[in-house]
């Protein structure tokens, strides 16, 4: 039998793959998930959220190193790419993300009925 | 060649290697370097090099280049920030000041270095100085 893990969609490109290092906060309305994706550009970065998995992918253009011999490295150049499971309910239509110089931050609003209410006494 | 060896450090030896092995995480996914901070690479283009760092969410303003002779010295300020009612849930970005310095093994035009800094990603082409290149010297 095949295996089923093969992932379904060919969105993913064949490659190296890092984890981005990643900051999450949370205030009363949001989530908050900050990600360091250094070389990213704004039309290359996907973010997927399913059955409570948020899923973003960052794709490296390496046209740039083109021509270039690597002398002295520290660190290797390849996409992002990172996963994290949500424990809130997270309202889908109002996730927004931001990038500027290489910091995704992803505001994911709490849902209206995850919300902490206040009930007044009649 | 040692011909009799202690059975017993053999044992842990080999047992050290397959521990570094199933720890060692190359077979997971892991961050693309860790070390000094800003992380760099340098590459050859040319007769020119160049420098490349990984500087996310760091201001033009706040980076500080200098090159003499030889050297080149990265510094600056990284701030990372939170709102005052936020609770952390991970914090894996760095923040801080930093100061590095490298020494390259060419001597570098320091009039004509030329620096970049788009999308988190700094890069700084080193002209070879024009008395430290290679002459070809014809053979009479």
């Amino acid at each position: 039998m095949r295996s089923r893990s093969w992932p379904r969609k060919k969105r993913r490109q064949p490659g190296r793959y890092y984890i981005p290092a990643a900051d999450i906060f949370e205030t009363d309305e949001a989530l908050t998930v900050i990600l360091e994706m250094p070389g990213v550009q704004k039309n290359n970065v996907t973010i997927e959220l399913e059955n409570g998995v948020l899923r973003v992918d960052g794709q490296i253009d390496f046209s740039n190193y083109k021509g270039m011999e690597p002398i002295y490295t520290e660190y290797n150049v390849g996409h992002f790419t990172r996963g994290f499971t949500l424990s809130n309910k997270i309202d889908q239509a109002e996730i927004s993300a931001q990038l500027d110089s290489g910091v995704l931050t992803l505001t994911l609003p709490k849902a209206k009925d995850a919300l902490p209410r206040r009930i007044a006494l009649e | 060649m040692a011909s009799i060896s202690d059975p017993f450090s053999t044992l842990l030896g080999l047992q050290d290697a397959l521990q570094a092995f199933r720890t060692s995480g190359w077979l997971q996914s892991s961050p693309s370097g860790s070390g000094s901070y800003p992380l760099l690479n340098v590459f050859r283009k040319g007769d020119d090099l160049v420098l490349i760092a990984e500087v996310p969410g760091i201001d033009k303003s706040d980076l500080e280049l200098q090159v003499k002779g030889r050297t080149i010295r990265l510094a600056g300020t990284k701030t990372v920030k939170y709102p005052d009612n936020a609770s952390l849930h991970r914090r894996e970005r760095l923040a801080g000041r930093f100061d590095r310095s490298l020494t390259l093994p060419v001597e570098v035009d320091a009039d004509n270095v030329k620096a970049e800094c788009h999308g988190g990603i700094l890069a700084i082409v080193l002209p070879r100085a024009e008395r430290d290149k290679a002459r070809s010297i014809s053979i009479s």
